[in-house]
């Protein structure tokens, strides 16, 4: 068996770290999981940042993701979480492959404008659809693992540690991703396509796959994001929640894996307290921090890691 | 038959409604390459501006007729407070940087000026409805609809015949599309691609803000009124073709129609069809319906 290299020891590390932080910070739970949730998302999108491509739609596989979790309580009476959890990657990934067939022909402003009609055309059809609560949505029952009662006030703490396990997989499993020849390719992508094309790989192929991954990942965070706050609407797939995403990504940095749920958690963070301080404001601060990130740390905020390292060593 | 001129009339006042407003949007992309997220902002301080302009004008008790004025007043202070700004104090240093990056920079610009909206104007709704009653209605073909539409029409068509007029036309037009075509050649042969850039960035959010006054009568101006506007904006500029003026007029002929009809026949659909077909023509025709051939680079 080969040696765990750091990113793997460091998630290691932040799972125990995060699971006995849960234990002490009850009050954190719902913000901590939800900001993992998210992270989710974010991961999928820094995945296709990778490779150069901006997509401004993921709150379309957010959104089903979501809206899989609620219609399967609401309607069909299923609560295992795990099941639930599960609905939400197949939703999200089957959706992705479909559109990816047309998606990776796209690049750049193209991409991200195509992604964007995407998921706006779920927000006009959520919006009309009455059965599915139109504008207000609806509330999603509390889901169980394996029989007992997961997330709710009570049982906060057991959905956390799901949302925690469910990151630690995923996070592995994209570092484990990168390290792949087809993983390989993203930043070869991002920096000359026509030459990857010469070397005998196809772009459109491994962009698809990346996409599908994205929005696999896209529709777990919704999945996930549904059980921690119990309500879901239309809002989930409107642009604006699309942008949030890009904008933690964008924060976060293509660093390496943890790099999403930091940005995430942070980006959360900050905004609840300037949310219940000054809530005219805190997207000026959100606005102004994206503006210094893109100027000053163009590889977001993990490439101070980076330059703190490199300087360490010298 | 009446049903079908109502469609038609409702759609094409939709259009020049959105013509307006995506006009500076297809500009500012077809110059300085720049798709504006903060296009929906401008357009909101084009009402806010309009709608206290508006409001201390009638308020002093001064000739209403002349608020129209205003709301033309509005959208120059606009444009030639908020133009040079951004484009002097942020946007110039962005020149040359992947078009993504200025997607998100000036995604920053938009939850920026979101927030200096609610800053000076406060969250409170604005009402100025009088410029759009005070013109009275026209009975036309058995239905009745107020007069104030036909200046959004006058003025839609006006702003692109001018557009049209000064870039074919004139010599500073022809400079114009000089920097359009190749921007290094330009600035060798000694044009002030500079100034170029500022001059059409400020025009542009001119047209923003000259969409958001004259809408400002006909809405509540609140805050956030620019959020859909963008989207909708963009859905406009994709169908025609980034950076074309005709496909900017084809585009909101088309979404104005297309909304109009599912108004009409089926209301559940609304928005799902500006989007749909939005997502068609990129299916189709990826660079929009009026887009030039583009060389492969290596």
């Amino acid at each position: 068996m080969k040696r765990p290299d750091a990113t793997q020891l460091a998630l290691i590390a932040a799972l125990i770290a995060f699971l006995v932080l849960g234990l002490l910070l009850p009050k954190w739970l719902f913000l901590l999981t939800l900001s993992l949730g998210k992270g989710l998302v974010v991961l999928g999108l820094m995945l296709l940042l990778r490779t150069g491509l901006v997509s401004f739609g993921q709150g379309l596989f957010y959104c089903l993701g979501a809206y899989a979790v609620g219609s399967l309580g609401q309607f069909f009476v299923i609560k295992d979480a795990l099941l639930l959890l599960l609905t939400g990657v197949a939703i999200g990934a089957l959706v992705a492959l479909l559109l990816g067939f047309l998606m990776a022909k796209y690049r750049d402003i193209f991409f991200a404008m195509l992604s964007l009609a995407f998921s706006m055309i779920l927000y006009g059809l959520l919006v009309k659809s009455a059965a599915l609560g139109s504008t207000d949505g609806f509330n999603v029952p509390p889901p169980t693992l394996f029989g007992s009662p997961v997330g709710g006030a009570a049982h906060q703490y057991a959905l956390f540690a799901l949302a925690c396990v469910m990151v630690f997989v995923a996070a592995l499993v994209l570092h484990a991703y990168f390290e792949t020849p087809l993983g390989r390719l993203s930043p070869a992508i991002r920096d000359n396509e026509i030459r990857v094309e010469y070397m005998g790989a196809s772009v459109r192929q491994a962009i698809h796959v990346k996409y599908v991954i994205a929005g696999a990942l896209a529709g777990l965070g919704g999945a996930l994001t549904a059980m921690t706050v119990g309500h879901i609407d239309p809002d989930l797939a409107y642009w604006t929640t699309s942008g949030e995403f890009v904008f933690v990504a964008i924060l976060s940095g293509t660093g390496s894996v943890i790099a999403p749920f930091l940005g995430s958690v942070v980006f959360e963070v900050i905004r609840t307290y300037a949310y219940q301080y000054s809530p005219n404001t805190w997207q000026l601060v959100v606005g102004g921090a994206l503006l210094l990130v893109i100027i000053f740390l163009p590889s977001g905020l993990w490439s101070v890691f980076g330059y703190l390292r490199r300087r360490g060593s010298a | 038959m009446r049903e079908v001129v109502a469609l038609l009339v409702d759609g094409i006042i939709y259009s020049s409604w959105l013509f307006i407003i995506a006009l500076g949007l297809t500009l500012i992309y077809g110059v300085m390459k720049i798709l504006n997220m903060a296009h929906g902002s401008l357009y909101a301080l084009g009402a806010y501006v309009a709608a206290t302009l508006v409001g201390y004008w009638l308020g002093h008790g001064y000739a209403p007729l002349a608020s129209y004025g205003m709301l033309a007043l509005a959208a120059v202070i606009v444009g030639l407070v908020a133009g040079p700004l951004l484009e002097r104090g942020l946007l110039r240093f962005m020149y040359g940087r992947d078009e993504v990056v200025l997607l998100l920079v000036t995604y920053a610009l938009f939850l920026i000026l979101e927030d200096v909206a609610k800053l000076i104007w406060g969250v409170e709704p604005y009402y100025i409805s009088e410029p759009y009653g005070m013109l009275g209605n026209l009975d036309f073909a058995g239905l009745t609809y107020p007069v104030y539409n036909l200046v959004l029409i006058a003025v839609s068509v006006i702003a692109g015949v001018a557009l049209a007029s000064v870039l074919r036309y004139t010599h500073h037009g022809k400079l114009l599309s000089a920097v359009i075509h190749d921007r290094e050649i330009s600035l060798a042969m000694g044009i002030n691609v500079a100034r170029f850039y500022l001059v059409t960035f400020t025009i542009g959010t001119m047209l923003a803000a000259i969409g958001g006054a004259l809408t400002a009568p006909t809405v509540s101006v609140v805050p956030g009124m620019g959020v859909q506007v963008i989207v909708l904006a963009f859905a406009v500029v994709v169908v025609g073709g980034l950076g074309s003026l005709p496909g900017a007029a084809l585009g909101a002929l088309i979404v104005g129609l297309v909304r109009s009809a599912a108004v009409h026949y089926k209301p559940e659909v609304e928005l799902f069809s500006i989007y749909a077909v939005m997502a068609l023509v990129l299916i189709f025709r990826p660079k929009g319906l009026f887009a030039a051939a583009e060389v492969r680079k290596i």
